[in-house]
C-alpha cells in the first residue's frame, strides 16, 4: 500500500497529493511520470511527477478530475492509500542531460497551461537548484484556476501569469503571452517547454514555430501498462509511430501529430462515460439517458 | 487387452453457452475419467512422449500412478520435472509435443497426456498438497526479474535449494502472460494462476510488484548495492508489433496485448472493474497464433461478430489445435490466405472496415512454411468497427539498454546459454521469452529451471 500523506484541493476540480512511493522516489527525475491504481477495481492511471522528496520517500502529483477514476481519487484523504504505484516511467527531460554551463547560456521558456502548470514546476525547480534562470508562463481559464503561483515565483527567473478571461494577470491565452514576449519585449528563446492540454500544446507549438523556437511538449495519451507492452499510448511523431510511455512522454512538439493524438484520446469516451455515471450515481444508475450509450 | 483407439472425451461447456461467458471452456477429467484414460498408455520401454516433452516429464511414470489411483504419487512424479503442471496441462501445444509423438497416436488418438497432467495438478490443489519450504537457508540472495513462468520456476527452484529469492515484477500482479495475456476461459486466474504463485511464495520466495528493473533500480545496483549474488532475467517478450499499413493509428485499432490486458489483468469484462474495454460489434483479428485466438474469442464473448484474418492456410495456423477447434465451434469466422492492406477509417477517425487481399502459398521460406504471395487485384473489404493486431511480440529493450555488458541479438533477444542461462555478464542469467522471443510456457519454465541450476553451480563455485 502507498500511503497518502497529504491531500489538498487546489481548485474546484484540481487536487494535489503527496504519496509515499519508495521505488519511484529512488531515481525519479523531472519529466517522468508514475502510474497509480486506487484499489482492486481501479484503472492504472498515469500522472506526471510534480515534485519529490528523496529523504521523505514521497512524490507529489497534481490531478484534474475528468472521469471516474480521478473523481474517486478526489475523495481520498491523508491517511488513505493507493493499492499500487509504479514508476518512475518514461524518460527524464532531455534538458537534464545537458551541461550546466550550456544550460546557463540558454534562454529557456517554460509554458504551463491549466493542470499542466504542476508538471512544469519540477523542471523549473531543477533549473533553479542548478543555478539556471528561466522564464515561465502559467495560464488558466480564470483566476480561481491559477495554481502553483507562489511556488513557481520562488524558482522562476521571470514569471508571467495569464487568464483567458482576464480575471487575473495578462488577459489572454499563453500563446498571446509568447507573442507579447517575443514581439513586444524583444525576448529571444533557444528552447520552449510547453505542458498542458493537448489543444494548448498544439497552439503553443504553432506559435513557437513561427519564431523558430525548438519546443518540447509532454504528451498524455491513454495508457495501460506504461512499460511499452500494450501500444495504447502510440503517437505519430515525425511520421513515425512512437510509444509515449517509453519513447516519451516528452517529444519535439513541432513534429507531433496533435490532431491524431486528440482523436485517439477519445477512444473510450462512451465506455468511460458509463463508468463515471456509475461512480456518481451508484446503484441508482440505470442507463438509458442517452449520455452513456445505455448499459447494454 | 486391446487399447481403445479414442481418448476418453473431456467435458466442455457447450459452445453456445460459453460464447457468452468467461468461465473455463474445458472442465477437465474427474477421477474416474482420468483412471480410464490412464489405461490407454502402453508404458513404452522407450517412451517417445517423454522425448516430445521439452522438460522430459516421466509421462508413463505418472500415468502408472494414476492407474493405481495414487494421485499424490502422480503429482510427485510430475513435480520432479515441472513446477507448473496445472498451467502446462492446460496450455501446452500437446499435439506438437508429448501427444504428437505418442505411439498410440499412430493408429488411433494419442493418449490424453495433457488432460491427465491437468487432472493430477488440479487434484493436488483441491486436496491441499503443498510444497515444503526448505529448512535451512544458505545465506545467498538471488533477484529474479519478472514473474512469468520462467521467473516463477527459477525462483521456486532456487528457494528449494536454500537461496533467499526475491522476484521483482513491473505490473501490479504476478504471473506474466499467465495473468495479462491468456484469458480466464483458458486459464482461470484465481484457482490456477494465483495458486501457482502462492505455492512459489510458500517456498519462501518474496514477490515485490510495481518495481520496474531498469527504471526503479538497475541490475548493476541490485548486484552492487542491494547485496544480491546473482540475477535471473525472465522479463518476457512484451513489445507488440504493428503492420505499418494505412489506418493503423485509427480509433478502434488495438494490439492484442492492449485488448487482452484490459480484459484479463484489468478485468474490463466485469462491470465492477473500472478499466474500459471497447466492445466492438464486428471485430477482425489479424494473426493466427494463440494470441490471435485468445483475442478473437475474447471479442466474441464481449458480444462481437468476430473474424480471424490470417495470411497462410489452416495447416500453418500456429495456434494450438484445440484453440482453433474451440474458436470455430464458438462461431468465429476464418478468413484464411488473406492479408490486410489497409484499415478503412471514417470521418471521425474510427475504423469502418479492413481491406484484405487474397494470398496463395508459394515456395517454403526459412521457417519451412510455404511463403504466402499476394494475388494481384483480389482485394475486398470486410465491414468491421474494430481491428486487433496479433502479429507477435519482441523483447522489451529496457533491461538490455540499462545493463552494461549484457549482449543481445539484433532483434533484441538476450544472449544466454541454453544449458544454464548464462549471459555475457557475470552473475546474470536469463531465460524464457526474453531470450527466445515469444515461445511457450513450458519452454520458459524449462529455461527457468536450467538457469536455477546454472546459478546454483556458479554460486557454489564462487
Ligand atoms: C504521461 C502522462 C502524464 C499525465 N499527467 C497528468 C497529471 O499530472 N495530472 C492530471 O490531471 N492528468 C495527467 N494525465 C492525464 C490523466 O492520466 C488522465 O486525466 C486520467 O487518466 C483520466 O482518468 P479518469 O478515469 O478520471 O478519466 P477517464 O474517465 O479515463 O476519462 C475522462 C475523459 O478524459 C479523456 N481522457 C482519458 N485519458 C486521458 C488523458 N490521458 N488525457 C486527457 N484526456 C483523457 C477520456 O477520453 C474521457 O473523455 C497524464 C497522462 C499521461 C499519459
Ligand atoms: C495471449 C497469449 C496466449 C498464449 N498462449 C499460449 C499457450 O496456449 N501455450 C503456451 O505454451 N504458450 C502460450 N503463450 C506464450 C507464453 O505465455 C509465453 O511464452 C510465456 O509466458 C513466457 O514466459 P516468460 O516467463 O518468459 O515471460 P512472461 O510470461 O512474458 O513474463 C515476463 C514478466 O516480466 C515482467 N517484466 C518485464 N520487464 C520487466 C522489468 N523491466 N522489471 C520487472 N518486471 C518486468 C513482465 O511484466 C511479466 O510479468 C501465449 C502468449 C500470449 C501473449
Ligand atoms: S509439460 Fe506439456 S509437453 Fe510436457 S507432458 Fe505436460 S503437456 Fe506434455
Ligand atoms: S508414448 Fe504414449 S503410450 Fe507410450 S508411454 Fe508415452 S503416453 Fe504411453
Ligand atoms: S502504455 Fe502500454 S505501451 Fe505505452
Amino acid at each position: 500500500m502507498y500511503k497518502i500523506v497529504k491531500a489538498q484541493q487546489l481548485s474546484e476540480k484540481i487536487f494535489l497529493m503527496v504519496v509515499e512511493a519508495k521505488w519511484v522516489v529512488r531515481t525519479c527525475l523531472p519529466g517522468q511520470f508514475l502510474i497509480a491504481k486506487l484499489d482492486e477495481y481501479g484503472e492504472r492511471i498515469p500522472f506526471t511527477i510534480c515534485d519529490y522528496d528523496r529523504e521523505a520517500g514521497t512524490v507529489t502529483i497534481v490531478f484534474q478530475v475528468v472521469g471516474a477514476s480521478t473523481y474517486k481519487m478526489s475523495k481520498l484523504k491523508a491517511g488513505d492509500s493507493f493499492m499500487d504505484i509504479t514508476g518512475p516511467l518514461g524518460r527524464p527531460s532531455d534538458l537534464l542531460e545537458k551541461d550546466i554551463e550550456e544550460l546557463k547560456n540558454m534562454k529557456i521558456l517554460f509554458v504551463g497551461g491549466g493542470v499542466g502548470v504542476a508538471p512544469v514546476y519540477p523542471q523549473v525547480k531543477w533549473m533553479h537548484e542548478h543555478g539556471v534562470d528561466v522564464d515561465v508562463i502559467i495560464g488558466a481559464k480564470n483566476k480561481d484556476l491559477i495554481m502553483y503561483e507562489e511556488e513557481m515565483r520562488e524558482v522562476a527567473g521571470n514569471l508571467y501569469v495569464c487568464t483567458d478571461d482576464g480575471s487575473y494577470g495578462f488577459h489572454g491565452m499563453v500563446t498571446a503571452v509568447i507573442d507579447d514576449l517575443v514581439q513586444n519585449q524583444g525576448k529571444k528563446y533557444d528552447r520552449c517547454v510547453a505542458i498542458g492540454p493537448v489543444i494548448m500544446m498544439k497552439f503553443a507549438c504553432l506559435t513557437t514555430k513561427k519564431y523558430g523556437i525548438p519546443t518540447v511538449v509532454s504528451m498524455n495519451p491513454i495508457m495501460v501498462d506504461g512499460t511499452g507492452m500494450c501500444g495504447a499510448c502510440r503517437l505519430v511523431v515525425d511520421g513515425k509511430v512512437k510509444f509515449a510511455c517509453v519513447d516519451g512522454p516528452e517529444f519535439d512538439g513541432h513534429k507531433v501529430d496533435f490532431d491524431l493524438a486528440m482523436e485517439r484520446q477519445r477512444t473510450y469516451k462512451t465506455e468511460e462515460g458509463r463508468a463515471m455515471l456509475k461512480a456518481t450515481e451508484g446503484d441508482t444508475h440505470r442507463g438509458g439517458c442517452g449520455n452513456c450509450g445505455g448499459d447494454k | 487387452m486391446a487399447v481403445k483407439m479414442t481418448k476418453v472425451p473431456v467435458r466442455e461447456q457447450d459452445p453456445k453457452v460459453r460464447a457468452t461467458n468467461f468461465k473455463e471452456v474445458c472442465l477437465g477429467y474427474n477421477e474416474q475419467e482420468a483412471v480410464e484414460e490412464s489405461t490407454r498408455c502402453l508404458h513404452c520401454k522407450k517412451p517417445k512422449c517423454v522425448q516430445g516433452c521439452p522438460v522430459s516429464i516421466d509421462i508413463p511414470g505418472f500415468i502408472a500412478q494414476i492407474k493405481e489411483g495414487n494421485f499424490a504419487g502422480a503429482y510427485n512424479v510430475i513435480l520432479e520435472s515441472s513446477s507448473l503442471p496445472a498451467v502446462c496441462g492446460r496450455v501446452c501445444p500437446q499435439e506438437s509435443q508429448c501427444e504428437g509423438v505418442c505411439v498410440v497416436g499412430i493408429k488411433g488418438e494419442p493418449v490424453s497426456i495433457g488432460k491427465m497432467e491437468r487432472f493430477v495438478a488440479d487434484w493436488a490443489r483441491e486436496n491441499n498438497v503443498v510444497p515444503e519450504a526448505p529448512k535451512t537457508k544458505n545465506g545467498k540472495k538471488v533477484a529474479v526479474i519478472g514473474s512469468g513462468p520462467s521467473g516463477l520456476t527459477c525462483a521456486g527452484d532456487l528457494a528449494k535449494m536454500g537461496y533467499e529469492v526475491k522476484i521483482f515484477e513491473a505490473l501490479h500482479e504476478p504471473g506474466g502472460v499467465l495473468v495479462y495475456g491468456i484469458p480466464e476461459f483458458r486459464l482461470p486466474k484465481q484457482t490456477v494462476v494465483a495458486h501457482e504463485v502462492e505455492n512459489v511464495k510458500k517456498l519462501g520466495v518474496e514477490i515485490e510488484t510495481n518495481v520496474i528493473i531498469g527504471k526503479s533500480i538497475t541490475i548493476d545496483e541490485l548486484l552492487n548495492e542491494e547485496g544480491f549474488d546473482a540475477v535471473f532475467i525472465g522479463s518476457g517478450a512484451g513489445l507488440p508489433k504493428f503492420m505499418g499499413i494505412p489506418g493503423e493509428q485509427a480509433n478502434g485499432v488495438f494490439s492484442a496485448n492492449e485488448y487482452l490486458t484490459r480484459n484479463n489483468l484489468m478485468k474490463g469484462f466485469r462491470d465492477d472493474y473500472d478499466t474500459p474495454i471497447h466492445r466492438g460489434q464486428k471485430v477482425a483479428v489479424v494473426g493466427g497464433g494463440n494470441v490471435a485466438m485468445d483475442a478473437a474469442r475474447t471479442a466474441l464473448r464481449l458480444g462481437a461478430k468476430t473474424y480471424i484474418v490470417y495470411r497462410r492456410s489452416e495447416a500453418e495456423l500456429p495456434a494450438r489445435v484445440e484453440e482453433v477447434h474451440h474458436a470455430k465451434e464458438e462461431g468465429i469466422e476464418f478468413h484464411l490466405l488473406r492479408n490486410p492492406k489497409e484499415i478503412l477509417v471514417d470521418e471521425n477517425g474510427w475504423v469502418k472496415g479492413i481491406r484484405v487481399i487474397k494470398m496463395e502459398l508459394g515456395e517454403p521460406d526459412e521457417s519451412g512454411r510455404r511463403r504466402p504471395i499476394e494475388v494481384p487485384g483480389s482485394e475486398y473489404d470486410i465491414d468491421v468497427d474494430t481491428v486487433i493486431m496479433a502479429l507477435g511480440t519482441s523483447p522489451n529493450p529496457l533491461i538490455a539498454s540499462t545493463t552494461k555488458g549484457l549482449d543481445t541479438q539484433k532483434w533484441g533477444g538476450i544472449i544466454a546459454k541454453e544449458e544454464n542461462g548464462q549471459t555475457s555478464k557475470q552473475a546474470v542469467y536469463a531465460g524464457g521469452d526474453a531470450v527466445t522471443g515469444a515461445a511457450t510456457v513450458i519452454l520458459a519454465m524449462g529455461a527457468g529451471r536450467a538457469a536455477a541450476k546454472g546459478i546454483d553451480e556458479y554460486l557454489r563455485n564462487k
